[in-house]
């Protein structure tokens, strides 16, 4: 006997037919009828005729019975909310049952039974149930809540379930916690910005606990919960991953890959020389491996993450190679994912055995995967110097072949090692040349016409080739037609003679005939530089290219590092951050790695913490984009400052390259204009400043006359970061403001944490309370490649535009380079507009004194100060304030100070030295100036120069 | 959480739906079937597709695709991972996992899932305590419901539920004690034209049957633990005691279950029992190539080879074989292109060998891809690791149990180029 007896049915009406049997009045005859209902609900059949029908059968001792008709009710409450009213009554009995399974499955059906009527009468029996004395019944209901909130959040928060549910993360259940996790996670997802997954280290200790002892899946949400956790130091964070690691070794794979991303997220945190730090690199590979060995569909996920992995920390795969090589039957996309991290890993230790690989894979029957694996190759050979003849070999080999997709694979990698290697393997171009006709895709065209123009001199038929490609120019792809362009005008650049003829049936086919406006574009650009000067022309067109960067298709930085956080999840299997593609636009929080800080240092001087903590110092005052941009948009933001030409894309072919540096030229940008001969070298500038204070030399004059008896300048603040790489496209700013003898600059140091290269930086600034403005513009000399940092100061002057701002030390600045233009905002300390012509005469000052009303003084305390006063004395003139007269009072020494700010204002101080505990002063300062609301800020000046 | 669940068989019909939340329509199905149409093979439908506004998970086992529906951020192993758990049980219940018998006790399918998942919070997937809430169906409870009345569903809190012992259900009661496991090890290997080794591990489990009477606690011991260094334990084994002590401590589940799996990926560990010696080629005279293999043993520690079978995926080009082989049977299918052969048990003093030739298709230039093939194997009473079990102790009961260990390796993915 099968239940597919419940699909056979009678001729007439079935419906009908079922109505009797639910309303017989023999049990059995009742429960067949059901299950008759149910199997037709399974598959897809509307059954919602039978509602009150079928309802009419819930009062029952028989839990089978009374099991099936829940199912029922929540298939089909909601299309018939009135009629699901009547089950309200058994549920809230149900819930009450003395048998907890009851119980239990009473709370659990009610949550879902998505019926607002219905959930107004679920909150009694939940309340109740949520502190049930049986736990199985306490961890239904708190996945209760969950389903409750999804139907209607305001009620759960109102009914106060939150907070019971929070509280259950202490109970003695593991299994209990674990469910109030899961609960409170999937809550969280929908209000990222409550702080309901509160951790703290008594919490984590819970979960913690709970971890070692609930089922597989509690550990996984316990374990994603942990991952949100940012320890306070390197020791919690020790801590937890040793109370992780057992978690690697468990038979779930999900449970592992969950572990992965906890201790993949805390390591940051380790510092490096830690014995700690190695053993938990070497627990990571076996887990990882064995999860190669799981189902295919398993394998995949992992196979994405660990491309991650082996990213951010390629040491811990990197004797692991083998285990990556292809089964010939696993599935196509365990295949692709294998090969993308065997290039990962291929090393000069292990290069041999991968291009064995390779070459095998190279003769498979799925055509996508031949393809990557011929890519591979090539990508080996541009990773992999020493490597790079044998691939060459291993290409031609597979030229040799003949296979169409194959060819045109190879030929678009050689392409690419011809870039990477110049001048090394241009013998095998005849070989290349002999597959010309079976190149019928258009990147493999390209290719091939760039190989020709580049190589025109070598290749005796140059012209003949290029000339049978213009035949068909018209229906080439834009791709192939831009190319070809360039590649006819390098081959008249080198054989001018023979080929005008067709330099100019190019240059017609591209101007006049074609309606692509780039290619119409470029088209103009070379037929003017040919026609005005050949020789720079020359210069230009074929100019030495940049080499490409070794290792391709790598994710940025940060992003790397925020999917570091995401491991496991979907983000981590499509590479891309949660808030790129998660439906609904739910505001996402951004993860990111914790800063790896000691926890010796952190805690007692807050000022050696690193650059990047401090932040939120910092008063909110960036303003929007919005805002800012009707300003500097008005602004102009200076001439780009050329570097060398060149540089504007290192992966596309030489023909962008030309237009990029091309362009500069033609525009006339340097005084010298076109055909310079000199083009191509950095302009002649300043000489860079880099680092290092402007003349710091100087300085030392400059002191000896002015008499002044202070050697050092004013005081420097470390540099923070004022623009993080997130939030500008991978550049990272970070700087700080210095003022030496006379001079104010704003020493700045970019980062470039993006994968392209960074040029044509300028640097503008908004209005502002004191007329700052650069007085140069920003030199920034090299192109910056990645993971380079470069330390530029720029020198300020006040001569700018006035806007008082709020705060009045606030300066918006806006930075642009090749990639965008960014706006961050910072506050500069107002000592360093602090004048060295300050010192007022003595006369004066009491007068002024008594001059400036009494409402304009302004009090303040500086505590624990641990100099006298004449340290005091000579550690404020350093930055520029003098003290005029000194005085003893009853023990206490009475500083008279004045100082002058950038605009001509005055302030005058007052500064009381009293002895507080033996080591430590406490000062009084009292500023009196014309423009009180300086004041405040002077009496911060004074703080930060007397405690550093 | 995992919001529906899609059962489709490789035709494309949808002959099952579950659904945890609200009801996903069944249309979002076509994304899938879209993905199906593009993959050549079923085995190729990727795990993971995305449509706009839900991600479609999916495993293929038993010519069905499990497709699990999910809506937000979700872990994809945690709802892979499910899916095959699905796939487990479901075989457990039914003996067989496939179309017609899952549609043969659809409400008992029903039921289980619902147990299983709680608005797509996996609440019981231990087949123990399922087996408890929920009865396998029998011909003899059948019957007996349909005297009795009673039901397949239990109306009891099943025990394990909740305990700190979740696996095992309490008041077992045996007459027979027995306890058997079996440390089962599978070679996977590729190995290249020449006959060297490319690479080669080996996964092993060790999977028990414990018919123990109360609750009781066992250790198993190694003589060379030192070989295990990459494992996954079943949630019982107590993995602080393997930590320190290198020996397996546990409270066993009731029943059939997998104890621990572990992987031997160091080269020099991994013996190669099997070496094919192969002449394959295409270049004959008449559009005839030749073919010749022959199956040997190699290190086997003087234990025999048997269930020896070779598969062959061989080139379109190949229109048919024609062969002979020393022993076993063979198969070459001229539509598919595989060949199989059927050796049995290896002799070493008459080694096995298939011979023959292969007719080309006239005219074709020769393929461009070598056939591989692929090895099946069985050596019975050898881990292939030298995995040995020391002893297996019992406390906290006073009877003595039967004990038994049985080792047997095989081949996995074990795959020769020519």
């Amino acid at each position: 006997m099968t239940d597919s007896k419940y699909f056979t049915t009678t001729k007439k009406g079935e419906i009908f037919e079922l109505k009797a049997e639910l309303n017989s009045d023999k049990k059995e005859k009742k429960k067949e009828a059901v299950k008759k209902v149910i199997a037709s609900m399974t598959v897809g059949k509307d059954v919602s005729a039978l509602f009150p029908d079928v309802v009419n059968c819930m009062q029952t001792d028989n839990l089978e019975l009374k099991k099936l008709v829940y199912l029922y009710l929540m298939n089909y409450a909601k299309s018939q909310p009135d009629m699901a009213i009547m089950a309200v009554n058994t549920f809230v009995k149900d819930c009450e049952d003395p048998n907890p399974l009851i119980r239990a499955l009473a709370v659990r059906t009610m949550g879902c039974i998505r019926v607002d009527k219905i959930t107004e009468y679920l909150c009694e029996p939940l309340r109740k149930c949520l502190k049930d004395e049986d736990p199985y019944v306490r961890k239904t209901a708190a996945v209760c809540v969950a389903k409750l909130h999804d139907i209607n959040a305001q009620l759960v928060e109102d009914q106060g379930f939150l907070d019971t549910l929070k509280d259950l993360i202490s109970d003695s259940n593991p299994m209990v916690v674990a469910n109030a996790v899961a609960a409170l996670s999937e809550i969280a997802e929908s209000h990222p910005s409550s702080n309901l997954l509160d951790l703290n280290p008594q919490s984590i200790n819970k979960l913690l606990t709970a971890l070692n002892e609930c089922t597989e899946w509690g550990q996984i949400f316990i374990l994603d919960c942990l991952a949100n956790y940012t320890p306070k130091d390197d020791r919690e964070a020790q801590s937890i991953c040793e109370r992780v690691t057992p978690r690697l070794s468990h038979a779930n794979s999900a449970v592992v890959l969950s572990a992965v991303k906890v201790l993949m997220k805390f390591m940051e945190m380790l510092s490096k020389d830690l014995d700690y730090y190695g053993t938990l690199l070497k627990k990571l590979a076996p887990p990882l491996v064995t999860l190669l060995s799981a189902e295919p569909e398993l394998q995949y996920v992992a196979l994405r993450n660990i491309n991650l992995i082996v990213q951010k920390r390629p040491e811990i795969l990197k004797h692991e190679m083998k285990v990556f090589f292809v089964k010939y039957n696993d599935p196509i996309y365990v295949k692709l994912e294998k090969l993308d991290i065997m290039i990962r890993l291929a090393s000069q230790a292990n290069i041999a055995q991968v291009l064995a690989e390779l070459k095998e894979y190279a003769t498979e029957v799925d055509v996508d995967f031949v393809r990557k694996a011929v890519r591979a190759i090539g990508r080996c050979a541009i990773k992999v110097e020493q490597s790079a003849e044998r691939c060459v070999s291993t290409l031609l080999d597979l030229i040799q072949t003949k296979v169409n997709y194959v060819v045109q694979e190879a030929i678009v990698v050689i392409k690419d090692i011809f870039r990477k290697y110049p001048n090394k393997y241009e013998s095998v171009i005849a070989t290349l040349c002999e597959n010309l006709d079976s190149l019928d895709e258009p990147e493999a065209r390209a290719a091939m016409i760039w190989i020709v123009g580049e190589y025109a001199e070598r290749i005796d038929n140059a012209d003949e080739l290029l000339e049978s490609f213009l035949e068909g120019f018209h229906d080439e792809s834009t791709q192939v037609q831009l190319q070809l362009l360039t590649a006819i005008v390098k081959l008249f650049l080198k054989k001018p003679t023979e080929t005008q003829e067709l330099v100019q049936q190019v240059l017609s086919l591209a101007t006049q005939d074609s309606d692509n406006p780039d290619l119409r574009d470029r088209g103009y650009i070379y037929w003017r530089l040919l026609s005005t000067d050949p020789v720079a022309a020359k210069e230009v067109v074929l100019a030495e290219k940049p080499l490409i960067s070794e290792e391709t298709d790598l994710i940025e930085p940060t992003l790397l590092d925020e999917l570091i956080c995401y491991i496991g999840t979907l983000a981590s299997v499509y590479h891309k951050p949660p808030s790129a593609f998660v439906e609904g636009g739910r505001g996402v929080v951004h993860k990111s790695l914790p800063p790896r800080t000691a926890s010796n240092e952190s805690t007692e001087s807050p000022e050696t913490a690193p650059a990047g903590a401090p932040t939120g110092e910092q008063p909110d005052v960036i303003p929007t984009q919005g805002d800012l941009l009707g300003d500097l948009l008005n602004l102009d933001l200076g001439p780009p400052v050329s570097g060398p030409p060149l540089t504007t894309s290192s992966v596309q072919m030489g023909a962008v390259d030309l237009l990029g540096g091309g362009l500069d030229s033609l525009m006339g940008d340097e005084p010298e204009g076109i055909g310079d001969t000199n083009f191509g070298a950095p302009p002649p500038a300043a000489p860079a400043r880099v680092g290092a204070p402007i003349g710091s030399g100087l300085s030392d004059l400059f002191d000896l006359t002015s008499g002044v008896g202070t050697l050092s300048g004013s005081y420097v603040p470390p540099k923070a970061v004022w623009l993080p790489a997130m939030k500008a496209k991978g550049l990272e700013i970070s700087g700080t403001f210095t003022r030496q003898v006379g001079s104010i600059s704003m020493d700045l140091q970019l980062t470039n944490k993006a994968l392209q290269v960074m040029t044509d930086f300028a640097i503008q600034f908004n209005r502002n309370s004191f007329g700052l403005a650069p007085a140069a513009p920003l030199q920034v000399h090299a192109p910056l490649s990645p993971n380079q940092t470069v330390e530029i100061s720029l020198p300020l002057n006040t001569v700018g535009s006035v806007m008082k701002m709020d705060p009045l030390n606030n300066l918006q600045v806006a930075v642009k380079n090749n990639i965008d233009i960014f706006y961050f905002s910072t506050l500069y300390p107002l000592h360093i507009l602090f004048v060295e012509d300050g010192k007022m005469d003595r006369q004066m000052f009491l007068a002024t004194w008594k001059d400036i009303p009494n409402e304009n003084e302004a009090q303040f305390q500086i505590r624990d100060c641990s100099l006298n006063a004449e340290a005091v004395s000579t550690k404020l003139q350093s930055s520029n304030i003098f003290t005029i007269a000194k005085r003893n009072v009853e023990g206490q020494d009475m500083l008279y100070q004045s100082l002058k700010l950038t605009n001509g204002i005055w302030v005058l101080a007052e500064l009381r030295i009293q002895p507080g505990n033996p080591s430590f002063m406490d000062l009084e300062l009292s500023l009196k100036c014309r423009a009180p609301e300086v004041s405040q800020h002077v009496y911060q000046a004074y703080e930060t120069i007397l405690k550093n | 959480m995992i919001h529906s669940l899609f059962l489709i068989n490789s035709s494309g019909d949808i002959f099952l739906e579950k659904h945890w939340k609200s009801v996903v329509s069944r249309s979002v199905c076509d994304y899938f079937f879209e993905a199906q149409e593009r993959a050549t093979e079923a085995e190729n439908v990727p795990p993971v597709i995305p449509t706009p506004h839900h991600y479609l998970l999916s495993v293929y086992r038993h010519k069905i695709f499990f497709v699990a529906v999910i809506q937000t951020e979700v872990p994809p192993l945690f709802v892979i991972e499910f899916l095959h758990r699905v796939v487990d049980t479901f075989q457990d219940y039914f003996g067989v996992c496939s179309e017609p018998v899952i549609k043969d006790n659809v409400v008992v399918v029903y039921e289980v899932l619902e147990e299983m998942l709680d608005n797509g919070f996996p609440l019981a997937t231990e087949s123990n305590i399922l087996k408890e809430l929920i009865k396998p169906p029998t011909i003899l409870r059948t019957v007996v419901n349909t005297i009795t009345g009673s039901t397949n569903v239990g109306d009891q809190l099943p025990t394990g539920q909740l305990s700190v012992v979740p696996w095992r259900r309490t008041g077992v009661k045996y007459t027979n004690n027995e306890a058997y496991f079996d440390v089962i090890e599978e070679i996977d290997a590729i190995i290249d034209k020449s006959g060297s080794t490319i690479t080669a591990e080996i996964q092993g489990v060790i999977d028990a049957c414990v018919k123990l009477t109360g609750m009781p606690d066992l250790t198993l011991s190694f003589m060379n633990p030192r070989l295990l260094d990459d494992v996954s334990f079943h949630p019982c084994v107590r993995f602080k005691r393997w930590e320190s002590e290198r020996i397996l401590s546990f409270i066993p589940p009731d029943g059939n279950f997998r104890l621990l799996s572990y992987h031997v990926s160091a080269q020099n560990l991994v013996a190669i029992p099997v070496y094919v010696k192969h002449s394959i080629s295409f270049r004959g005279s008449n559009s005839l190539g030749r073919f010749e293999i022959t199956v040997g043993p190699k290190q086997t520690m003087g234990k025999t080879i048997e269930g020896v079978t070779v598969l062959s995926q061989m080139p379109r080009g190949v229109l048919n074989m024609s062969l002979t082989p020393s022993q076993g049977t063979h198969t070459f299918d001229p539509v598919t292109k595989m060949l199989s052969w059927d050796v049995g048990k290896i002799n070493p003093q008459k080694l096995p060998s298939l011979k023959g030739t292969m007719s080309l298709q006239a005219g074709a230039s020769k393929p461009d891809e070598n056939p591989t093939i692929n090895l099946q194997f069985k050596i019975q009473q050898l881990a292939i690791s030298g995995l040995k079990v020391n002893r297996l102790d019992m406390y906290g009961e006073k009877y003595k149990p039967f004990k038994g260990i049985k080792y047997m390796t095989k081949a996995g993915k074990f795959q020769v180029r020519t």
